[in-house]
């Protein structure tokens, strides 16, 4: 993700005794903290202003659907929501999976600080189909393929928050955590496979999102934008998250610490 | 090696023989759940035919799930799976072993119990057959992939609703397709292409299950 990238563009902190090129410097949760506090304001800002470009592209500019009508317009939320909510699974898995092969316990806190940011987006998307749903399909919910993995990735996310609230040593709530992480990213194929086959075995062809004609392509940069914004979203609340854990992990004092040497590191 | 897997094998069997009472309580369960079924459904013949795979699946799972605590619990408390930990045998195989034990005390059970049940649901012989079938390859991968929660959550607080917490979502595609299979059968399409995709199912969990499970309780054992 961008976090780690950006340690190259940051302005340079003053020279510590760690050694190794400058973004190994920020896999240190003491040493990270303060660049994710800096940071996090930048992606806020960044998702308010893509989200109202993104919002207002898709309610004024974007042309009233030909068979939906006004309906259509949650997909500016929907879709998005629901592509964060498996790209953030897979971003968490990725964390998990260096935090365990590396021991490195900033990847760690970064999957763990993902985790209520993607069962967020699955709910959003699972709560917008709902809504989109009722007037369309004349349900609030069919056991279509899709909604149905949707709903299986929310228990997984629900799953990975619950192991790690209930184990009281953070390394262990880590490493299992990223076990189980591990496990689901390999396990979610499977279950989308099974669920979509599932699916076509027990209901006939009543609703069918595919058959949507071509998209519009003031429809398609709403939408591209507003991911876009939710992307930021995610970043900045992990960034801000993952503060609020080193701080917790290390000790508020730690955090502080660092950030007042930064800050003086600065000025002189 | 071989000798520690079959000790391992043998001495959890002796346990579970000598703690009947939690064998037969986790299949009493399993009875239990399914004959809820018709008092909140109502007696309809043909309404129970077409939901006996379904519940008789639904509750196997529920049932092997409920089962797991009883898989590390007992010998982390003895200390007995550190001394697993430290022993020269891959630990992924005496897992594994452990496993296979806990199946034929909980899965095996289920499965020889089913076809009764399929009875009183009002099946057909041969949907009967199929559905054991079904549970005979499906309890052991549910098992498998259950033992990475136990692992996972070994000696912690509330294990007991979290296990299911964990395993549930991740045991969905034996769901489907063990279910599907006697599906399938009742309507005559044939259960051979559900029967061997629980079959890839159960070599896919045989294979990783037992290493995520080793290494989860080398993190839990920490």
């Amino acid at each position: 993700m961008a976090s780690s990238d950006s340690g190259n563009h940051a302005p340079g902190a003053p020279r510590r005794a760690a050694a190794g090129p400058l973004w190994l410097r920020y896999a240190a949760p003491v040493a990270f903290a303060p660049l994710a506090r800096r940071m996090t304001p930048w992606f806020f800002a960044a998702a308010a202003v893509l989200a109202v470009a993104g919002l207002y592209i898709g309610f004024f500019v974007a042309p009233t659907d030909a068979q939906q009508g006004e309906v259509y317009r949650v997909i500016f939320i929907h879709v998005p929501a629901a592509w964060m909510s498996m790209f953030i699974y897979l971003v968490m898995a990725f964390w998990a999976a260096v935090g365990l092969a590396f021991n490195t316990r900033l990847s760690a806190m970064m999957a763990s600080a993902l985790a209520p940011t993607g069962a967020m987006f699955t709910f959003l998307a699972l709560w917008t189909g709902a809504l989109w749903g009722k007037p369309t399909w004349g349900t609030w919910w069919v056991w279509d393929a899709r909604l149905t993995s949707e709903l299986i990735l929310l228990f997984l996310y629900v799953g990975f928050i619950a192991l790690q609230a209930a184990i009281d040593d953070p390394r262990r709530a880590d490493r299992a955590g990223a076990v189980l992480a591990i496990v689901g990213v390999v396990n979610v194929p499977i279950i989308y496979f099974s669920v979509r086959w599932w699916n076509t075995l027990h209901q006939g062809a009543s609703v069918s999102l595919t058959a949507a004609p071509k998209m519009a392509a003031t429809m398609l940069t709403g939408m591209l934008v507003m991911t876009l914004a939710c992307w930021m979203y995610a970043i900045g609340a992990a960034l801000w998250r993952v503060r609020a854990i080193i701080a917790e992990r290390e000790g508020d004092a730690a955090v502080e610490e660092q950030s007042g040497t930064e800050r003086g590191g600065r000025t002189t | 090696m071989w000798r520690a897997l079959k000790g391992i094998f043998a001495r959890d069997l002796a346990l579970a023989w000598r703690q009947r009472a939690d064998v037969l309580s986790s299949l009493v369960f399993f009875v239990m759940v399914v004959s809820l079924f018709p008092l909140g459904l109502g007696p309809e013949p043909a309404t129970l035919r077409a939901i006996a795979p379904g519940v008789l699946w639904v509750a196997a799972l529920l049932s092997s799930t409920l089962a797991l605590g009883r898989l590390f619990a007992g010998d982390h408390a003895d200390g007995t799976l550190e001394q697993m930990l430290l022993a020269p045998q891959p630990l992924a195989f005496l897992v594994l072993s452990k496993i296979a034990a806990h199946w034929v005390a909980a899965g095996l059970p289920l499965t020889a119990m089913a076809p009764l049940l399929g009875l009183q649901f009002d099946m057909a012989p041969a949907d009967i057959a199929v559905l054991t079938a079904t549970l005979a390859l499906g309890t052991p991968a549910l098992s498998l992939i259950g033992a990475i929660g136990a692992a996972l959550t070994v000696g912690l607080r509330g294990a007991a609703v979290l296990v299911p917490l964990l395993v549930l979502p991740l045991a969905i595609p034996v769901l489907i397709f063990g279910a599907g299979a006697v599906d399938a059968a009742e309507a005559g399409r044939g259960a051979g292409a559900h029967l061997s995709l629980l079959g890839g199912l159960l070599a896919f969990a045989l294979a990783g299950a037992p290493l995520a499970c080793a290494a989860a309780l080398r993190i839990s054992l920490d």
